[in-house]
This record gives structure tokens, C-alpha cells and sequence, in this order.
């Protein structure tokens, strides 16, 4: 029974443990809640995920009507590897948000918290999973609003501000999408996306149809932060709890970017509409763009949370300059970058969690010194930094290896070069921070700070690892990545 | 509203019937117009207007805050375990079909209930936010 049912109970779990944790009203029994749903959900998706590679796409229906009318569950190996990053990520992060939340949110509101971080999770999950065009807005939504509540939560009272800027951007974002599902609607009369693709390559070209795909680039695009949409993520990167900041840039956005390969591969793969209008290229100039100006902007950060959170825009923009190169090696590339920056930016945002427990807002200068006082921190941070910049033996090197090789296989030397550039952007704003961590002497507010607490150490350092150990053996990432390239590119003509 | 005898005596007689044409629409709903969302919304209403008339204090004897999250917490249990049992009776999730011996039965049956978790988290979210806006002090700072 639990067999066949897998793919409901990814998103039902989650689901049915956020009202558990508001009927509960303690923070703790919320937490071990939150803690048995999280790690559940992750052996779920890591199940599911076995169980795609080994007897290829699940479907699932609710309710017993059949698809396409009633709503699938649709798994297959892109959204298989994607489950899994984003629950294994969430179920990492509840052990360790034990302290960083009693430390960072009121007492009272710990099992509100908690709920809102399980509805996310379901929102997410449920983004991921499901095979309804109208269900993803819907899951998008759950997901949103939870997120908006996550930030708020943040003690700094620019928090606010911040998810009220998250929160008009991304209802128009969400807006944006729904209006071009209802176009795909009007011109397919599906919500199915597996029958939505299948009708739309055998439909001539029409305008809506057109239009459906800008409106859903675009509002996708103002989830996932790309280029000049991102101005949402920084703000609200910084003022939310540590636990917020880990777990959304992660996840969240890892999810809009599927949704991005999702609709632009698999539903307008095989339609006239794409090869009319060449939405790759502008998101490949968007994505160099982003790389650069946000890789340039974070250097001259003081505010440590910020200057990873405009890293993030440039990441993302590696992630989606591999979608737009849309070739083996580039799509390959984007997708194994949206695991390993999920690993090294969640590892980096849970150590700058340790740091804000023991002295608040991390700050350039009072970070200085860090590595004498909180050595297994500022370790963790550098090796998180160098993920990012892209140095060979972390998981940074496997995507810029994969995204320069698809950029030289094009005959994009330019781009190929504009990739080891922007990494030395990189190698300048992370640089800054082991400079201020390792060659200066402890900040006043570091002089009493001890090491952080094992039980938030233990958990980021997972991270950390996982940061080397998948640098070093991309086997399974960059396998699982390389065959979800496949499988989105055969579904294109 | 000390000296409006009128209104409190109107209001006292009108709550028990709007509370009643709540549970009308709610349970009428799959014969007429009518289901969770709109009877959680007319139950949610008598309570409001019991605070518009006998004020927020009052009304938050009667119905306290965390009756309130727990009615938000528990309409949402209930949607869910509907799904669940029929899960666990050999369906899909929210497969309402073998919830009863026959299919007919148990698709009535399904979405009573599933109605009735929407009626009850609806009329919760709205009393929330009611009692969000109407309990907010007029200066931030006088808030604890």
C-alpha cells in the first residue's frame, strides 16, 4: 500500500505534520514533528528516486479519475533528482535549526514557524511533483506564502520590508504564471502537461500560444531570481533567520528552475511556438549578465549574509546559462549546479548561522578573526567558498567543467572564457572573507565568542563534506544529471 | 454598545440562525448552491458580528484565539485524513470511492467530509485575520 502510494505521501507527509505542529502549540514537540516528517519525506523521495532509475516515469492519479482530466502525479528523473535535493536539504537543515530558531524567533512562535517551514516544504515538493499545470500554480502558491512568512519572521525589522518586496514580486510573478497556464488552457484545453505538450507539437502556431510562453519565462524568472527580476533575494536573504536564509536558498529557487526546464522543455519542446522565438538567447545574455553585475556587486558588500545572497543571483545564473545552452553537456551542467550550489550555499548560510548565534548579523568586521575563535566554522566557510569559485575537488568544478565544455563544444570560446572569468570575480568576494576570518585579530564581539554548538555544527559540516565528497566522485550527481539531460532533450524535436 | 438595548437583543435572537444557516449551506451543499468555503465564511460572519456588537474582548471569552488556530489547524487534519483513510482502505489518496461499501455511497460520504475540513479551516482563517486586524493597537508600541 505504502508502495503504490509514494508519490501522494511526499507531499501528504509534510501536509499532515504543519497542522499537527499548530494543534501541538509547543515549539519543541512542533520541532520533533517537524524533525519525523522531514526525515521521512527524504527516505520517501530517496525511494521514489530508486525506484524511477530502476522502472523508469511514475504516474500517479488522485481521487481515481484518470489523467488527463483528473490531476497526475507525474515522477520522472528530472523531478525525481529534484525531490530528492529538496527534502534531503529540508531534513538536514531540522536538526540544526533547533538552536538557530530558539535563538533567532520568539519562544511563542516556534510552532507557527515550524508549520509555515512544513507548508513550504509541501509547496515545494509539491511544485516538483505533480503533472497538473493548474497544481503547480497552486503548490507555488502554498510554497510563496509560507516563504514570505519565513523571512518575516527575521528579528531585523527591515525583515518585513523585505518579504513585502518578496511578497508584491512574487504574486506578480505568480500572476505572470498563471496567466499563461490560462492561455495553454484556452489553446489546449488541458491542464495535463504531458497531453498540453502532446497537443501543442501537433497544433499550428498561434499567438497566444506565444504569449503563454512569455508570461510563464518571465513569471518563472521572477522566482528564480534571474538577472534583473533578482532584486527580491538579496534583502530577503539577509534579514531572515538563518534557518529561513539555508533552507530557501537551497531549495526555492532550485524548484522555479525546474519549473523553467519543465515548461520549456517538456511542454513547448516539441511545439512550433520555440522554434519561432529563440527564448535560449535571451536567457543566456541575461544569465552572463547576471553572473557578472551580481558577482561584482557582492564584492563590495559588508554584510555577509548579503554578499552570499547576491552570490546566489550569479549562481543562479551559471544554472540557467546551462539551460539556455541547451545542449548534453550545458544542460547537464545546469542541472548538477542546481544540486551543488544547494549543498555549498546551504552549507555556507547554516555556518553564517553559527557565526549569527554566537554574535548576531554577520558583519565583515566582525567576523574578523573568526577562524581563532570558531575554527570548524571558518574551515566550513572556506571550503564552502571555494565550491562557489569553482576550484577543482569541490562541486563547484563539476558544473563550471560541464558549462565550459558545452560552451567550447557550441564554439563559444568567448563563453567558455566569460566562465573562468566570472570565477575569479568569485575567487575576489570570497577571498575577502578569509582574509577578514584568518589574517586579522578577533573583532571585540568575537573576543568572548566561543566555537558554535555541536548540533548545529554536525549538520552544516554534512554539508560541507558533501561539498568535497560530490567534488570528488560525481558519479551519482552528474550520472543523474546527465540522464535527466537526456530524457528532457528527447522530448524536443 | 452598552446603550443600544435593540441591537443586542436583535443581535442575541440573529446569531443562533446565522450559526444554523451555516450548517444549512454546509451540509446542503451537494444538493444546492453552497459547501465549506461558503458556510465557514457565514460562520465565521455570526462571530464577527457578535464582536461588532458585544465587542472584541467578549467575543474573545466565547471564542478564545487558540480555539480559533486549532479550528484553522483542524479543518486541515480533517481534509487530510479523509485522503489518508482512503489510502489506507485500499484507494488512492482522496479516492473517495471505497471509503463506503458501495462507490456511490462513498463519494458522498468523502466529500461531506472533505467539505466540512474547508468549512471549518475557512471559518478559522477568517475569525484569524479578524481578530489580527481588530486586535492591533493604534500605536505599535503599546503592543506588549
Amino acid at each position: 500500500m505504502i508502495e503504490s502510494n509514494l508519490p501522494a505521501l511526499q507531499v501528504v507527509l509534510p501536509l499532515v505534520a504543519a497542522p499537527l505542529c499548530v494543534l501541538l502549540r509547543r515549539g519543541s514537540l512542533a520541532w520533533l514533528v517537524t524533525w519525523s516528517a522531514t526525515w521521512a519525506t527524504a527516505a520517501i523521495s530517496i525511494a521514489i528516486l530508486l525506484r524511477v532509475l530502476d522502472a523508469g516515469t511514475i504516474s500517479y492519479t488522485f481521487g481515481g479519475w484518470e489523467p488527463p482530466w483528473g490531476i497526475e502525479y507525474r515522477v520522472d528523473i528530472v523531478n525525481a533528482f529534484v525531490l530528492v535535493l529538496v527534502s534531503v536539504i529540508g531534513a538536514i537543515i531540522v536538526p540544526y535549526a533547533r538552536r538557530s530558531v530558539g535563538a533567532e524567533i520568539r519562544s511563542e512562535q516556534h510552532y507557527l514557524f515550524w508549520a509555515a517551514y512544513l507548508l513550504c516544504l509541501t509547496g515545494l515538493l509539491g511544485v516538483a511533483i505533480t503533472g497538473d499545470a493548474f497544481n503547480v500554480f497552486v503548490f507555488l502558491e502554498i510554497s510563496s506564502l509560507a516563504t514570505y512568512i519565513l523571512i518575516a519572521c527575521g528579528q531585523d525589522r527591515r525583515a518585513l520590508v523585505a518579504s513585502y518586496q518578496y511578497l508584491i514580486m512574487g504574486t506578480i510573478g505568480a500572476t505572470f504564471i498563471v496567466i499563461g497556464i490560462g492561455l495553454l488552457y484556452l489553446m489546449t484545453g488541458t491542464l495535463n502537461l504531458a497531453d498540453m505538450a502532446q497537443r501543442l507539437s501537433t497544433m499550428p502556431l498561434h499567438r497566444p500560444q506565444l504569449a503563454a510562453l512569455a508570461f510563464l519565462t518571465v513569471g518563472i524568472s521572477l522566482k528564480l531570481a534571474l538577472f534583473p527580476l533578482h532584486l527580491w533575494l538579496p534583502n530577503a536573504y539577509a534579514y531572515a533567520p538563518s534557518v529561513s536564509t539555508a533552507f530557501l536558498s537551497a531549495t526555492a529557487t532550485k524548484v522555479a528552475v525546474y519549473l523553467l526546464l519543465r515548461f520549456s522543455y517538456s511542454v513547448f519542446g516539441q511545439s512550433h511556438v520555440i522554434e519561432n522565438i529563440s527564448v535560449e538567447a535571451v536567457i543566456l545574455a541575461l544569465s552572463v549578465a547576471a553572473i557578472f553585475t551580481a558577482s561584482l556587486v557582492a564584492i563590495f558588500q559588508d554584510d555577509v549574509k548579503r554578499m552570499f545572497a547576491y552570490s546566489s543571483v550569479a549562481q543562479i545564473g551559471y544554472i540557467t546559462l546551462g539551460i539556455s545552452l541547451a545542449n548534453q553537456n550545458g544542460l547537464t551542467g545546469g542541472i548538477v549546479h542546481m544540486f551543488n550550489h544547494a549543498v555549498a550555499k546551504g552549507a555556507i548560510f547554516m555556518l553564517l548561522g553559527c557565526v549569527a548565534l554566537q554574535i548576531g548579523q554577520p558583519l565583515m568586521a566582525q567576523m574578523a578573526g573568526l577562524a581563532k575563535r570558531m575554527p570548524m566554522t571558518a574551515a566550513g566557510l572556506v571550503v564552502g567558498g571555494l565550491s562557489l569559485i569553482g576550484v577543482p575537488g569541490t562541486v563547484g568544478f563539476i558544473s563550471k567543467w560541464y558549462l565550459v565544455v558545452a560552451a567550447i563544444e557550441k564554439g563559444w570560446w568567448w563563453l567558455a572564457a566569460l566562465v573562468l572569468i566570472s570565477s575569479m570575480l568569485a575567487a575576489i568576494y570570497v577571498w575577502r572573507l578569509i582574509e577578514v576570518c584568518y589574517f586579522r585579530e578577533p573583532s571585540p564581539e568575537l573576543e568572548a565568542a566561543g566555537e558554535a554548538p555541536l548540533s548545529m555544527l554536525i549538520p552544516a559540516w554534512v554539508l560541507v563534506i558533501g561539498c568535497i565528497y560530490f567534488g570528488l566522485d560525481a558519479t551519482m550527481t552528474a550520472g543523474t544529471a546527465a540522464s535527466a539531460a537526456q530524457s528532457l532533450l528527447e522530448a524536443t524535436r | 454598545m452598552r446603550g443600544y438595548l435593540v441591537l443586542r437583543v436583535i443581535a442575541k435572537l440573529l446569531i443562533p440562525f446565522i450559526l444554523v444557516f451555516g450548517l444549512y449551506v454546509q451540509f446542503h451543499g451537494d444538493f444546492g448552491p453552497g459547501g465549506g468555503f461558503q458556510a465557514g465564511v457565514i460562520v465565521a460572519a455570526a462571530i464577527i458580528f457578535h464582536a461588532l456588537i458585544y465587542g472584541l474582548p467578549r467575543t474573545r471569552l466565547v471564542v478564545p484565539e487558540w480555539v480559533v488556530e486549532t479550528l484553522v489547524a483542524a479543518g486541515l487534519l480533517l481534509y487530510i485524513a479523509v485522503g489518508i483513510a482512503s489510502m489506507l482502505m485500499g484507494g488512492g489518496f482522496l479516492d473517495y470511492s471505497v471509503l463506503m461499501h458501495d462507490p456511490v455511497h462513498g463519494q458522498h460520504r468523502g466529500i461531506l467530509l472533505v467539505e466540512l475540513g474547508v468549512g471549518i479551516s475557512v471559518a478559522g482563517v477568517m475569525l484569524m485575520i479578524f481578530y489580527m486586524f481588530a486586535g492591533r493597537s493604534r500605536t505599535p508600541d503599546s503592543e506588549k
